[in-house]
């Protein structure tokens, strides 16, 4: 077998988004040799994803023209980690990269919630829809209905617009009540309303409706019309896409095989931090959405925090808290107006999918308590997505909360599962999970 | 715009944006990427990688996530049927 290439950073970026851009350019400017891996083709995470068809927003460029010395590596997905080293996966095969310190900046995912007909094609996330449009995903003219909780909606629904999509209508499951609480609350946030009315202005004529969920999804066999309900009684609206997510969870899995403690603030983990954003690992750092889902800015000003205490700046590092305090208790204000209804808990009846990629229904979970059992039988979650769909879709439901993560993090080739094992990046009880 | 890259999805040429994913391309061919367990069709649903609902055969390598690759010239990609 050939040795896997080998590198070694001084600090070492996981995670090209807002965070992990600002991360890289602060720890580089110390003089630290810096790594910056994302396993996507382009820098820039989820909110500064590359649009074939729109130039990136001005701080974006900004970030990406930052990291002259920083090596950037696309295309990299963490698969395993050992002591002050990953194991990574690239088109090109297998690569060992160890690291003096580590910060971790891998973002969020979408919050998914399973109802009768989700998995019909057609039927997609609305960060979801978002991201597959901006890489050229063909929605011009295309009818789309946008749902489930939050700013996000927003945004998405602003992309598709810009795209020359139909959005036919955004609901959002708060009530109306929460939403304008949380809309007078924006004043004391003068750039966030100000970007708040700017997306209703781009969005001009299209109905927002409070207090209004998806129930259900019908076509065959791909989605043709949708089932809402709000305040006013149940409607079905004929669409080509719906764009449904229910908030953010945070991409903890990297964390929780690197033994970095988790903290639970309802039913998803994030990482726990201290000010200093060190988690309960020496030497690794964690940086934005996945402390707790905080967005854009609060993303940007830990990335920075944490860029600074990995390379050692910690008098850098401490003059940003204040930022920080601020822009998480924007975070907490999110979360508060935007909680999700007990009711979307009831959507999935028991023929519901719920793990899609094992084809596993709701009634097929009936009487298990915990993950691990429920994988042994059922074999939820046992499939290609590890249970990232699922388990966070049955932890909001109050099922049971997801299993911790074991290695590989994503189904890996078998050059690469043979270096992990070469290498003791995997436990002696490994076996499964290959593609 | 920088000239489009042209591919083939399960034998038809596809012609999509530069920077685009495989997915992009797919969707312009084929209403689903995959067929589930239980033989359901399947098309991508996050977006970002997670999901793995997007899953495609592409130049003969089996299970790529299209939302996460990018197309080249000439790529060959097969859904399944
Ligand atoms: C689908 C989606 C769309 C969004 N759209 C918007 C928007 O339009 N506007 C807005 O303000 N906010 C948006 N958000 C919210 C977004 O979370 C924040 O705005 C911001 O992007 C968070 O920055 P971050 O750096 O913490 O994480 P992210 O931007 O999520 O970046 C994390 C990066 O880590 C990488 N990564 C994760 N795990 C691994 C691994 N194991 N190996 C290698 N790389 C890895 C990912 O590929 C990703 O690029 C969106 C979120 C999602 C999920
Ligand atoms: S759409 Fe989810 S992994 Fe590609």
């Amino acid at each position: 077998m050939t040795e896997p290439m080998t590198e070694h950073y001084d600090v070492l970026v996981v995670g090209a988004g807002p965070a992990g851009l600002a991360a890289a350019q602060a720890a580089a400017m110390h003089g630290a040799r810096v790594g910056l891996l994302d396993a996507q083709a382009q820098a820039g995470g989820q909110v500064w994803r590359h649009d074939v068809r729109r130039a990136a927003p001005r701080a974006a460029r900004r970030a990406f023209a930052s990291l002259e010395n920083v090596d950037v590596l696309a295309r990299h997905s963490v698969v395993a980690a050992a002591s002050h080293s990953l194991l990574v996966e690239t088109p090109d095969g297998a690569r060992q990269l160890r690291y003096g310190s580590l910060v971790l900046a891998t973002g969020a995912r979408e919050l998914l919630l399973p109802f009768p007909g989700w998995t019909l094609p057609g039927v997609t996330g609305a960060g979801g829809l978002q991201a597959l449009t901006k890489q050229g995903w063909p929605i011009a003219d295309k009818r789309v209905v946008v749902a489930g909780s939050g700013p996000l909606l927003l945004a998405a629904a602003a992309t598709l617009r810009a795209h020359g999509t139909h959005v036919l209508g955004i609901y959002e499951q708060a009530p109306a009540s929460a939403v304008h609480a949380f809309a007078w609350r924006l004043r004391h946030w003068p750039a966030r309303a100000v970007q708040a009315v700017g997306l209703r202005a781009r969005l001009a004529g299209v109905p927002y409706r409070c207090g209004t969920f998806v129930r259900a999804a019908h076509g065959e066999p791909a989605l043709s019309s949708i089932e809402v309900e709000g305040p006013h009684g149940v409607r079905r609206i004929e669409c080509d896409q719906l764009a449904i997510g229910y908030g953010l969870v945070p991409n903890v899995e990297l964390a929780g095989l690197l033994g970095c403690e988790l903290e639970h603030a309802g039913a998803h983990p994030h990482v726990r931090v201290d000010s200093l954003l060190r988690t309960s690992v020496p030497g690794v750092h964690a940086a934005g959405e996945l402390c707790g889902i905080g967005g854009l800015a609060a993303a940007r000003i830990e990335g920075s925090i944490a860029g600074h205490a990995a390379a050692g700046a910690y008098g850098n590092a401490a003059a940003l808290l204040p930022q920080r305090t601020r822009e998480r208790r924007f975070a907490a204000l999110l979360s508060q107006h935007f909680a999700l209804a007990p009711r979307l808990h009831a959507l999935a009846t028991p023929q519901t999918l719920i793990c899609r990629c094992e084809d596993v229904t709701l009634a097929a979970l009936d009487g298990f308590s915990n993950a691990r059992d429920a994988r042994l039988a059922t074999r939820c979650g046992m499939g290609a997505c590890q249970g990232r769909i699922c388990g966070s879709a049955l932890a909001e439901l109050g099922r049971f909360p997801r299993s911790g993560s074991r290695p590989p993090l994503f189904p890996a080739r078998l050059a690469t599962l043979a270096v992990a094992e070469a290498e003791s990046f995997l436990p002696n009880d490994y076996r499964g999970n290959r593609t | 715009m920088s000239t489009p890259i042209r591919v083939t999805v399960n034998g038809q040429p596809v012609e999509v944006p530069a920077g685009s994913s495989v997915a992009a391309a797919v969707a312009r061919v084929a209403a689903h990427s995959r067929r589930s367990v239980r033989g359901e069709p399947r098309a991508p649903l996050c977006g970002m990688g997670v999901c793995f609902e997007c899953r495609v055969q592409v130049d003969g390598v089996a299970h790529v996530r299209s939302c996460m690759t990018p197309v080249s010239e000439g790529m060959q990609v097969r859904t399944d049927d």
